[in-house]
């Protein structure tokens, strides 16, 4: 007979299996027999955090820096609330996260015993699946088969809840199989006749668009690779969606920005004139359609995506291709060159005017700003941060609101996983846990979150973890005491009525650094902005920089709500700008 | 109207609404029908009617019949959805007017009333195969199965002839010919 293993060694030996090196967690009664049982197994190292949402934000910020799914551990009751928020953040961003919650033992569920809440009820709607083992012999597959749905298709979180009862009851212990996909969920459907109508659009098209999203960044670094050869093949221009910046180079000249709300003027303009539309791994989420029934109007739309449901929900596709990003990128290039004999006859030509006419949009230069010698710019700020880092493989992570946004545009992005931000739920205080996360992969990296003063407090406690493991993650505020975006709607759609969007009171963030036991720097001028970001560099720990930036700047340029990609706010350093922004305010 | 000043886009014009009915075989499973349910009401679809039982013990399968309306959009999207849940196997799905599907609906009917009118309520209930389940001196309980708007128009009819409790299940479908949902 075999040898019996407990339920928490059972948890250690299926993490050994799957070769988890780090997890994220935060103990507590009802997972005290896996905590005990942490000590015997040295190659996985536990990172503690300092609330919950924290450990899953960080488990986040390791899984899309690495490629690898994050796991996180958590107690019963509160353990499992405080995780739901990075459990739909995930789920919503495609994030592989597995989560292991304790729960009170199986005699007592139902009966609302101390720290029992309903978690597989509670989490049901943000994972892509969660099990609640109710019975030992399960736990062995039930782990394994939590990997498997976490790790494969669109990846997301998953849940597995465990009694305590089960944490020291026993059984056999049986190694991963190779599980035949979970009821015959295939992921690679598309077929050559795809492949083959795909070229042909292609080289049809006159004004064809690239609209690549972050299922790139997803299916993996050598999807990136794929998508930069395809691109350069064809001499399409290429935008992306925030979640897909990095997965072509950022300051490439083929790449014409981020498109959508806070996008560049020629992406957008880019988007709406175009005759052939390829999206590759995005899901035209409403801050990238502006309107639905003027999104891209004279366009043929193809859609790659290895979710089925992303195709047709939002926007009618003409052709769709169901499949991992890099397998239909790869599949694609070679029937392009064996099509034209090695020889690379896209139309290039066919496309030039259309090239003389994104250029003709380029001159507007959306992302421009009026800079000041007086007050720092946050656009500056950012601009700077990139010149100053872009020397070294930097990994940059943001919280929710402006900063997140001028990050995006002016941060130029040159490899995938190096960008980590909440697109789809939007969650304040996202960065800085994510930037743990990310140190924890990439030790000897340099990791800065890009943070707003407002989001940042959200999750501060965390600094704490970032001590206590030598981190030495970069926290860069751009202050501006505000919540700059709920104040910039405010200014653009409520007549300024600036209702609870200011802070009145805030920490000194130089102190508090200190209270952390890391550096804190703050720079309130342009003149010696260069100089503290290099000392913020420099520094061997963790340091929360202090931008001081201007208070009243807003983030241009901006589709307004219900309004087509071709009539956008552009910022105010545009001469027609104050003609657009009255009509503009008008319409919205 | 869409309040202009939402940061979100205006809802544009929608398609046609539809009724249909989805089969979904899933894994017995502790929690499997608050999934089904459960992605129904999150994500804004409407559910008419739900009749769900195990169909193989063996093999641990159940079946569960939704009758829904949607634009074809929705539909699809419920489909899709659905297909994703781990542990669904397969989805169908049909329109009402499908001539190629039978759609039936059972009701169990109390009447309390003199024996002339339970008489009247036996014979308004002919067409659609009445059973007499049970019966009283002054009472009677008749299972009938039919369409669900037949159903309905009976238990308003049946209401002025001493129609005190109506019971129904959702609806349940099944292919005409040798043929089986796919």
């Amino acid at each position: 007979m075999s040898k019996l293993y407990s339920g928490a060694e059972i948890v250690f030996k299926c993490l050994e299996d799957q070769e988890v090196e780090f997890i994220f967690g935060y103990p507590g009664g009802a997972v005290l027999p896996i905590y005990d049982e942490l000590k015997n197994h040295s190659s996985i190292k536990h990172i503690l955090v300092r609330h919950e949402q924290g450990a899953g934000h960080a488990a986040e910020g390791y899984a899309r820096s690495s490629g690898k799914p994050g796991i996180v551990l958590v107690t019963s009751g509160p353990g499992a609330t405080n995780v739901v928020t990075a459990l739909t953040d995930a789920y919503m961003d495609s994030v592989p996260l597995i989560c292991i919650s304790g729960q009170v033992p199986t005699h007592l569920i139902g009966t609302d015993a101390f720290q029992e809440c309903d978690t597989t009820g509670i989490t049901r709607p943000c994972t892509k699946h969660n099990w609640l083992v109710k019975d030992i012999k399960d736990l062995p597959k039930i782990l394994h088969e939590a990997f498997e749905v976490a790790t494969t298709g669109r990846p997301g979180p998953v849940l597995v809840d465990i009694p305590k009862d089960i944490q020291f009851a026993k059984t056999n212990y049986s190694k991963p199989k190779k599980i035949k996909k979970v009821n015959g969920k295939s992921h690679n459907k598309f077929t050559q006749n795809e492949i083959n109508e795909l070229i042909n659009l292609i080289s049809k098209a006159k004004k064809p668009m690239i609209y690549t999203g972050g299922g790139v960044i997803n299916s993996g670094p050598k999807a990136s690779e794929a998508l930069r050869e395809f691109v350069r093949l064809i001499g399409f221009p290429i935008t992306s969606t925030l979640q897909g910046l990095g997965a072509f180079p950022g300051d490439d000249n083929q790449f014409i920005g981020m498109l959508g709300m806070h996008g560049t003027y020629e992406a957008n303009n880019a988007m709406h004139d175009c005759d052939l539309l390829i999206n590759i791994g995005a899901r035209f989420d409403d801050r990238i359609t502006g309107k639905i029934d003027e999104f891209s109007p004279k366009s043929k739309k193809v859609h790659i995506d290895i979710d089925p449901s992303s195709i047709n929900k939002i926007i009618k596709v003409d052709l769709a291709i169901v499949g991992d990003v890099n397998e239909v990128l790869k599949s694609t290039i070679k029937k392009i060159n064996q099509k034209q004999n090695g020889i690379k006859v896209s139309n290039k030509q066919k496309i030039s005017k259309w090239w003389e006419q994104i250029q003709k949009w380029r001159e507007k230069d959306s992302l421009g700003f009026i800079n000041s010698d007086k007050t720092i710019k946050p656009q500056h700020a950012v601009q700077r941060l990139y010149e100053l880092t872009k020397s070294q493989d930097t990994f940059i992570t943001t919280e929710v609101g402006q900063h997140q946004m001028w990050a995006a545009q002016h941060y130029k992005f040159n490899k995938p996983n190096r960008w980590m931000t909440s697109g789809g739920l939007g969650t304040m205080g996202y960065g800085l846990p994510a930037a743990v996360g990310v140190q924890i992969a990439h030790p000897d990296k340099l990791v800065i979150d890009i943070a707003g003063e407002a989001s940042v407090l959200m999750t501060m406690q965390e600094m704490s973890t970032a001590v206590q493991y030598n981190l030495p993650i970069k926290i860069f505020v751009l202050n501006n005491q505000y919540m700059g975006m709920v104040r910039q709607w405010q200014e653009l759609l409520h007549e300024k009525n600036y209702s609870e969007s200011y802070s009145e009171a805030l920490p000194d963030f130089v102190k508090l650094a200190e209270a952390y036991g890391c550096k804190g720097i703050k720079a309130s001028n342009p003149q010696e902005l260069d100089e503290k970001i290099k000392e913020m560099i420099d520094h061997k720990g963790p340091v929360i920089f202090d931008c001081q930036v201007d208070p009243n700047e807003n983030c241009f340029p901006m589709i307004p709500s219900g309004k087509p990609h071709n009539q956008m706010i552009l910022g105010p350093s545009d001469k027609e700008e104050n003609k657009i922004t009255g009509k503009g305010k008008a319409l919205v | 109207m869409a309040n202009p000043k939402s940061a979100y886009s205006i809802p544009t014009k929608k398609g046609k609404p539809d009724t249909h009915i989805i089969v979904v075989w899933v894994d017995n499973e502790a929690g499997v029908l608050a999934r089904v349910v459960g992605l129904f009401s999150g994500r804004g679809y409407n559910i008419e009617s739900l009749a769900v039982a195990e169909i193989d013990a063996a093999k641990n399968i159940s079946r569960i019949t939704i009758v829904t309306t949607g634009t074809p959009q929705v539909i699809d999207q419920i489909k899709l959805q659905l297909k994703k849940l781990v542990p669904v196997h397969k989805v169908a799905d049909f329109k009402r007017e499908d001539k190629k599907v039978i759609f039936k609906e059972m009701a169990l009917l109390k009447v309390v009333g003199k024996k002339k009118k339970i008489e009247k309520c036996l014979k308004a209930c002919k067409t659609y195969n009445p059973v007499i389940l049970d019966k009283s001196s002054k009472s009677v309980v008749i299972q009938i199965t039919a369409l669900r708007r037949e159903i309905d128009k009976m238990s308003k009819k049946l209401k002025s002839l001493g129609l005190i409790s109506t019971s129904r299940t959702g609806a349940i479908a099944m292919t005409r010919g040798a043929d089986v949902f796919k």
